[in-house]
């Protein structure tokens, strides 16, 4: 019993290391978002100041950027969990003709390069005379998306049992009453897993956002503009506070699921 | 006109699950055409007739509004010169920070003028080099109206009036020059820099960044043969080719950059590297130990130019704008923010004055600029400054392998 | 009806896929087979030679960006794996806390993530200038501009697509499964070999899918983090496609490395026999 103890406390601190190794260089930006630069470029130290806090909204392209980012991951992040958990549902579950083309396709668009896809996106945009703007961004979110919801759905259907919903039905529950009930809550972390990974992929996305952007600017697309030039301190604080209210999203949920049990 | 998605390439190559898709799909694409006749059309434009051009301005009016597409960081927040300009000719104006790299703005240019629609914008800013070439080529590029640039005319120096890559100023106004020279970190180099063979100095091995975009490279490796990279022909393109390729097979170059060397040699990972001046003048400012010099052997000038796109839906007002920046105080302007060099040589002594007149830090950083050859290059300084190299495009298929392959190694 | 139950659940994301993937795809696939150059216009001529010609003139850079994909495949799987089992069995009530802090950086830009990297990993900065000067490390050492560099780099940038598919699929696992097992006499070894694994491997397929593609494709880490010698194909395509205005070469460019992927994964799939398990599972 205690080799047992040792090796998940060993997990256990490993699973932290790994956490705090994904976010070194959060602390660095976080740290920058504090220096007193008196110049465009903000890569070498000068002194403690809250004045970009301040200042935060002084840059209303930036301002305006970020609020595209947001609403659009949000938009792509529903649109994709709901078709892309249908998918792997369908995928994970039966069979069916023209599952090996499904597959295929959802292979394709993991393995398209984005600048291929980016490119060929703006192309069909251009053939249909749509205008780019924040749609065609959404469209092209969840296009690129989907097949990473798709497969982590997918991988957790696999393992569900089919007895279960089985039982539900001879118990009388309609279709929607034994998905909602008895299917959905078994997924579910397939579900939310995919949700995280496709906001993320939508929230950083620059390659395809550049090409199918029109003059729409989103958060990644005005951050790499101002790479040139120097990158105000502006963006270290909001990136600040977007990892600071995630943080403290992640610790709300940790204390209500405790109380929960 | 486009004609990749036509009616049976989306039949044959999708399975659409209705019909009312297959039939908006169908719908959506030009005439049909097989597979086999598919293609893209070549769109090359000859050279405006002079009463073409004249016709064409003759049937364009003012409209109250302009569009200007620009790259970042390249107008003061306050937009004081956009604002000057609307107070003087009542013009509003809308002004979009989109353009971030000339290669990615034609890769998404391209298929919208390609299928004769238009890109939303009436000015427009690229580099000179291939990608501006290309969009004079296909005719995508508006030409100027010549009797509307009284200012560019009265106030441009005289090598802005006179640029190879168009002459007679057909098609661009310049906006903003830079000058690509050798920038160092003076912590690691304790000699002063004066020679482009610095770059290929064995005693900086490892320690050297070089540019990845080919005509930069290429000027570089021209420059240190003597060859004038304007007028060079395929076997210097080559002769300049196997010296950088002997200098990366020695070792000595740590990394092809896009824009990142600035970073590497302010920290010193790289201590002597290909730069541009308007970036070192920038950290400078930050108080990075970083120096620039333009190699005694030469260097490269660069120009960010106006221009007005195909399609464009207020050229009237576009050339006004275009032109009102020559006034020399909006040029000023202009220049105190962006401080790379200006196209108008009057804008030295303007911010001189305004230095006189200023006071503390203000003053200060005027007189920085107004001394730093960075931003005023001498006469001396622009007699060693080389343009890219002008290529056909045939000649881009011979040249770009020669350097790629060094860079893409 | 149960019939169609599938297909009902498939159609939305067909009708986006056939849209805005096949329809866009099927058109570079044309592409790649004209020739011509941007200027002159590019006209049909199924010439496969683009394809031989880009696989002949890059052979280097795409067998370099396979190793340098699968490098960073197995490091993620060895890193990540004991990450998600640990939070699967043990993460208790705090699962979703966990997860959501594995991806909160990547919610954050990339930009500002690489340049924060490249400030931590400088030459003579913070963490390798200390060392040097404690004599710990000889003066020239540096991990930028190294391969090293960039498969740590994109084994960082893609860590949590492969720990959350094998978390979801490790959760499933009924913790009394492995009690079980135990009781059996199994070794700790044992037990997680023959019992957990197998149940994790649609999650660790679902996992290298997610990860050695795309960063087998990545442009990015090689740009920048790499020196001279690191060049992927991700970034030849992007020269291909945007600077030489090259789009027949570029579009044959990608479909190779499409299929080359496409053969990997297939065979990676054979050799765990994971489509057995999926196939299973389905019926």
């Amino acid at each position: 019993m205690r080799r047992a103890r040792l090796g998940d406390r060993l997990l256990h601190g490993y699973t932290w290391l790994v956490i705090i190794w994904l976010s070194s260089p959060i602390a660095v930006m976080i740290l920058f978002g504090f220096n007193d630069t008196p110049s465009k470029s903000n890569t070498r130290w000068h002194g403690f100041t809250l004045k970009w806090y301040e200042q935060l909204f002084a840059i209303p392209d930036l301002t305006t950027a970020l609020r595209n980012s947001i609403l659009i991951a949000a938009a792509s992040t529903v649109i994709t969990v709901v078709i892309g958990t249908m998918l792997g549902l369908a995928l994970g579950r039966y069979r069916f003709r023209g599952q090996g083309a499904t597959n295929f396709l959802v292979f394709a668009a993991i393995s398209t390069p984005e600048l291929v896809m980016g490119a060929s996106l703006l192309s069909l945009f251009v053939s249909a005379n749509l205008p780019r703007d924040a749609v065609t961004i959404t469209i092209a979110h969840v296009l690129f998306s989907l097949s990473f919801v798709t497969v982590t759905v997918r991988a957790r259907v696999v393992t569900l049992d089919p007895a279960l919903e089985e039982a539900a039905k001879d118990l009388g529950a309609g279709p929607w009453a034994t998905f909602r009930q008895v299917t959905l809550p078994t997924i579910l972390p397939g579900v939310l897993a995919g949700a995280m990974l496709a906001f993320a992929l939508s929230i950083d996305d620059y390659v395809v956002t550049s090409f199918v952007n029109g003059s729409t600017l989103t958060f990644p697309l005005w951050i790499v503009g101002s790479v040139k030039t120097g990158i105000p301190p502006q963006v270290n604080v909001m990136g600040t506070l977007i990892f600071g209210i995630g943080v403290l999203i992640a610790i709300a949920n940790a204390v209500v699921a405790r109380r929960r049990i | 006109m486009n004609r990749l998605y036509t009616p049976a390439l989306v039949r044959g190559m999708t399975q659409p699950r209705t019909r009312r898709e297959a039939f908006r799909i169908a719908g959506l694409s030009a005439a049909g055409l097989a597979l086999a006749a598919c293609g893209v059309e070549g769109q090359k434009a000859a050279p405006p007739k002079a009463d073409a051009v004249q016709e064409y301005w003759a049937k364009q009016q003012k409209h109250g509004k302009v569009v200007f597409a620009n790259w970042p960081e390249y107008m003061p927040e306050d937009k004081a010169p956009l604002e000057q300009f609307k107070q003087a000719t009542g013009i509003s104006y809308e002004y979009k920070e989109v353009i971030n790299e000339n290669a990615e703005f034609f890769g998404k240019a391209d298929p919208v003028l390609r299928a004769g629609q238009s890109l939303g914008y009436d000015i427009v800013v690229m580099t000179n080099g291939i990608q501006l070439q290309h969009m004079i080529e296909l005719g995508y590029v508006v030409a100027l109206d010549q009797s509307k640039m009284p200012n560019f005319l009265a106030n441009a120096g005289a090598k802005y009036k006179e640029r190879s890559y168009d002459p007679g100023n057909v098609h661009t106004m310049p906006y903003t020059s830079g000058v690509t020279g050798i920038a160092y970190n003076t912590k690691y180099v304790k000699d002063d820099v004066t020679s482009i063979e610095a770059l290929f100095d064995p005693k900086y091995k490892g320690r050297v960044g070089m540019m990845s975009d080919a005509q930069e490279i290429a000027n570089f490796g021209m420059i240190a043969l003597g060859i004038d990279p304007e007028n060079s022909t395929e076997a210097e393109w080559k002769k300049a080719g196997e010296k950088l390729k002997a200098q990366r097979d020695a070792g000595i170059v740590r990394k092809y950059y896009d824009q990142n060397y600035i970073d590497a040699v302010s920290k010193g990972d790289v201590w002597v590297t290909m730069a541009w001046s308007g970036d070192v003048f920038q950290r400078q400012l930050a108080g990075e130990p970083v120096k620039f010099v333009v190699p005694q052997e030469g260097g490269t000038i660069w120009t960010d130019n106006m221009l007005i796109p195909k399609g464009a839906a207020n050229p009237v007002d576009a050339m006004m704008l275009m032109d009102f920046l020559y006034k020399p105080e909006v040029a000023a302007e202009l220049d105190e923010f962006i401080q790379f060099v200006t196209p108008v040589p009057a804008v030295q002594d303007l911010l001189r004055k305004k230095a006189d007149s200023a006071t503390g830090e203000d003053k200060q950083a005027l007189l920085d600029m107004v001394d730093s050859p960075l931003m005023f290059p001498t006469d001396a300084d622009y007699a060693k400054l080389h343009s890219y190299t002008k290529l056909t495009t045939a000649q881009e298929q011979v040249f770009n392998p020669i350097f790629q392959s060094i860079t893409q190694a | 009806m149960r019939r169609l139950t599938p297909y009902l659940l498939a159609l939305p994301s067909w009708m986006w896929l056939a849209i805005f993937l096949v329809v866009p795809l099927a058109a570079m696939a044309s592409v790649s087979l004209q020739t011509g150059n941007v200027i002159d216009g590019f006209v049909m001529t199924f010439s496969v030679s683009n394809y031989s010609n880009a696989i002949s003139g890059y052979s280097t850079q795409f067998a370099r960006s396979l190793v340098y994909g699968g490098l960073a495949t197995v490091a993620m799987l060895l890193i990540g794996y004991p990450v998600a089992y640990w939070i699967a069995f043990k993460g208790g009530s705090r699962k979703s806390m966990y997860l959501f802090l594995l991806l909160l950086p990547f919610f954050v830009s990339f930009v500002l993530r690489t340049i924060a990297w490249g400030f931590l990993l400088s030459d003579d900065g913070i963490l390798f200038g200390t060392l040097k000067g404690w004599g710990l490390l000889p003066a020239d050492f540096h991990v930028l501009a190294t391969a090293f560099a960039v498969v740590a780099g994109l084994a960082y940038n893609w860590l949590p697509f492969m720990i959350l598919p094998i978390y979801v699929s490790l959760e499933r696992v009924d913790p009394r499964v492995v009690e079980a097992a135990h009781d059996l006499y199994a070794t700790r070894g044992a037990a997680f070999r023959k019992v957990v694994l197998p149940l994790s491997l649609p999650g660790v397929f679902a996992g290298v899918l997610m990860t050695f593609v795309p960063a087998t494709a990545d442009p990015i880490n090689a740009q920048v983090l790499g020196g001279t010698g690191n060049t992927m194909i991700g970034n030849i395509i992007q020269t291909e496609y945007l600077v030489n205005a090259d789009y027949p070469t570029a579009s044959a460019l990608s479909f190779t490395l499409m299929a080359v992927l496409l053969v990997g994964i297939f065979i990676y799939a054979r050799v765990l026999g994971t489509e057995n398990v999926l196939e299973a599972a389905a019926r």
